[in-house]
């Protein structure tokens, strides 16, 4: 055998992620020295150049961070905007708003599930090679997105980059009549989605968990989506205008993004996992009992097993959007009127990935002098980090190329969107 | 792998994946569409890249770092048709607003230490790197517009994509015109056409996301000619051209602080 003190390991272009980033792993006998995520995502200065832009521009101007989840952005945007010119939207334009961000929910989740994280399940390159061995599999999660894509155009126009949310609400709201085959549609979805459930439930998941602090908004009634405060599973509880003192940010060299920790120094995570176990008896009831018949506890503490908490979620996004459309009556104006005031707002909403915060600083014209954004996966990206230190750390008898895939496949159970991280992965595991 | 099929090859540069994600929102299409061609290498999709050379690139995003810029030149080597795919990649999209700002201060306000930042001082669009064999517009490129370009480079064929301003296909919507019956600002006539028109069937001005059309007698849109129509103050038509398209709109707005030479046929509204 030969002599191995120390040995790196490196994934080059992390695949089935959205965006760019690496991964570097030193190991110093049996010690994992340093992990490192690597972002590379060029950076873009959304922040810089919003200062000096119109109020009424975040909308269309911050949905372009990520295409994957630009109605997150859209909504974070509104409500921070809402909120420094002391407007509050509710009622039916709410609803909508909340009906459009099922869309997105439903779309995101049904990527990941099976066009980026099924194939590690199943031990498949990509879930095109997946669909030549079950086609029906995919074709149920193409399916699936497909109906979160229609919820996003029929509301928003387009999918990507929607065109029809403002300031205020929407540009033109639709009439019962326009919502009904969507109603339609979304009844063959909840099927697709309650086979999700229960064919992720049945995958096998490495036995990992962690105890990081978990961060999510809350509300008193539904699943968090387009409002709620922030808490944690540590107690704390703050309001958006507090999320600045409660969380920091700090840039590292090996990332264009910037890591995120509590104020007192402590990791935390955000996303699919924080939400449901923050959140888990305000699932809708369809949602709730398919949870507990996929053995799903109090808390969810297993990324491994995250793919089945986004099944779930996506069950609650097409039986909530379904409420939505069957209580609707139109608004009686599409947005209410918002004139601009000098003030700050803040606005966090529950991103597919997590929670998204936006702060917008105005003056009396309605012109952005300060604007910051905190996406989730840099909220995410120390504590994935952290995990990853000790997921490798039990992984080290395996030879690099193992321990690489391992590797990659945990990180992509964290959703990791680069693009996203406007302020991520290669795995290199260097040995010694 | 299939010698016979077609490999395709999928390319991010700075961007917001939208453009690639238009490939896999094809729901209906895509399993065809891998029969059809060997996806050789889409790290979005799939964590096995076949070696290239590829038939077709598929490149999303504009060039902002100097290792893209190196990167770039490879892409194309191992091309054999580059088709570039959104307002990124084919004008320098949103982030192209720093080519006309201080990108250190920009960098200074965003990073905390921006030294650890590498990036250039201009966002710029694939075309001014390497040579392009075709560049589909929109932010986001449109579906529909994707699959024509895909099928006929497969095929061997030019693509069917129509040159005209978005008005045509608001006409063909059968849309109210948004700018004649409620005074809304719109982009529509300057604009290419490929989204369908959706702003004005949601009530709402085209604020240009697809870019200039060329479809014009000198091949420019005749944005001073609209500009009177729009009712908006400089400030505001500066803002409206400095978005997505910034900096392929930027020659219009340009021209506009320049003497009249090419005049408009009507007069505005009063």
């Amino acid at each position: 055998m030969t002599h191995r003190n120390e040995r790196t390991l490196s994934v080059g272009a992390l695949a089935r992620v959205e965006g760019e980033g690496a991964m570097y792993v030193r190991v110093d006998g049996s010690t994992v020295q340093e992990v490192r995520l690597d972002i590379y995502e060029p950076p873009r200065f959304f922040e810089a150049f919003l200062r000096g832009r119109s109020y009424t521009e975040p909308p269309d101007i911050t949905a372009r961070i990520c295409g994957i989840c630009p109605v997150a952005y859209q909504m974070s945007a509104c409500r921070a905007i809402e909120d420094a010119c002391g407007v509050t939207v509710d009622g039916s334009l709410n609803d909508l708003r909340r009906l459009l961000y099922c869309g997105e929910w439903i779309e995101s989740h049904a990527l990941h599930i099976y066009l980026l994280h099924a194939p590690d399940f199943l031990g498949y390159p990509s879930a095109i090679d997946l669909a030549r061995a079950d086609r029906a599999l995919i074709e149920r999660g193409l399916r699936l997105k497909k109906a979160g894509n229609t919820v996003m155009e029929t509301l928003g126009g387009r999918a990507i980059h929607p065109v029809n949310v403002r300031v205020g609400g929407f540009y033109r709201t639709p009439s019962p009549t326009e919502l009904r085959p969507l109603a339609e549609t979304l009844r063959h979805a909840l099927d697709d989605a309650l086979a999700t459930v229960r064919w992720a439930a049945g995958l096998d998941f490495p036995d990992f968990s962690h105890d990081h602090e978990y961060l999510a908004l809350t509300t008193d009634d539904r699943y968090p989506l387009e409002s709620g405060t922030p808490r944690t599973t540590g107690g704390r509880s703050f309001t958006a205008d507090g999320f600045e003192h409660h969380v920091v940010e700090t840039p590292v060299p090996h990332s264009t993004a910037l890591h995120a920790r509590l104020t007192d120094g402590a990791l935390y995570m955000t996303g699919p996992l924080a939400r449901f176990s923050l959140n888990r008896d305000r699932l809708p009831p369809i949602a709730a009992q398919v949870a507990a018949d996929a053995g799903l506890g109090a808390e969810c503490r297993n990324p491994f097993q995250s793919i089945v908490v986004r099944a779930v979620e996506i069950v609650c996004a097409v039986e909530e959007a379904l409420r939505l459309i069957s209580t609707y009556r139109p608004p009686e104006r599409p947005h209410v009127p918002v004139p601009p005031k000098a003030g700050v707002g803040h606005g966090v909403t529950e991103a597919p990935r997590g929670l998204l915060y936006h702060r917008y600083d105005l003056d009396a014209q309605g012109r952005i002098t300060i604007a910051r954004i905190v996406p989730p996966t840099s909220q995410n990206q120390a504590a994935i980090e952290d995990d990853l230190r000790r997921f490798v750390a039990a992984r080290l008898d395996l030879d690099d190329s193992a321990l690489t895939r391992a590797c990659e496949r945990a990180i992509r159970n964290y959703d990791p969107c680069i693009s996203c991280s406007t302020h991520f992965l290669d795995l290199t595991v260097d040995r010694r | 792998m299939d010698a016979t099929r077609p490999t395709l090859a999928v390319w991010k540069f700075a961007s917001c994946d939208g453009c690639q994600l238009t490939l896999l929102d094809c729901e209906d299409e895509l399993l065809t569409l891998a029969g059809e061609v060997e996806i050789a290498h889409f790290l979005e999709a799939s964590d096995e890249v076949a070696p290239g050379p590829y038939d077709v690139s598929l490149v999303e995003g504009s060039i902002t770092t100097p290792d893209d810029a190196e990167r770039i030149r490879h892409v194309r080597e191992v091309s054999g048709t580059l088709i570039t795919i959104g307002a990124c990649a084919t004008a320098g999209g949103v982030q192209a607003l720093r080519n006309f700002a201080d990108v250190r201060e920009f960098a200074s306000l965003v990073y905390a230490s921006p030294e650890y930042v590498a990036t250039l001082d201009t966002s710029t669009p694939i075309s001014a790197h390497v040579r392009v064999d075709f560049e589909l517009q929109g932010c986001p490129i449109d579906r529909r517009q994707l699959l024509e370009v895909l099928s006929a480079f497969l095929m061997g064929r030019k693509p069917n994509i129509s040159q005209h301003p978005v008005c045509f296909e608001c006409k063909r919507r059968g849309n109210v015109c948004v700018m004649v019956a409620h005074g809304t600002p719109c982009l529509g006539p300057i604009t290419h056409a490929g989204c369908g028109a959706i702003c004005p069937a949601y009530g709402r001005g085209c604020y240009g996301c697809f870019g200039p059309s060329p479809n014009w007698s000198d091949g420019r849109p005749n944005t001073r000619g609209l500009v009177p129509w729009l009712d908006m103050t400089p400030d505001e038509t500066e803002r409206v051209l400095s978005t997505f398209n910034v900096a392929a709109f930027r020659e219009e707005d340009h021209e506009l602080r320049q003497p009249d030479t090419r005049g408009t046929d009507d007069d505005p509204p009063e």
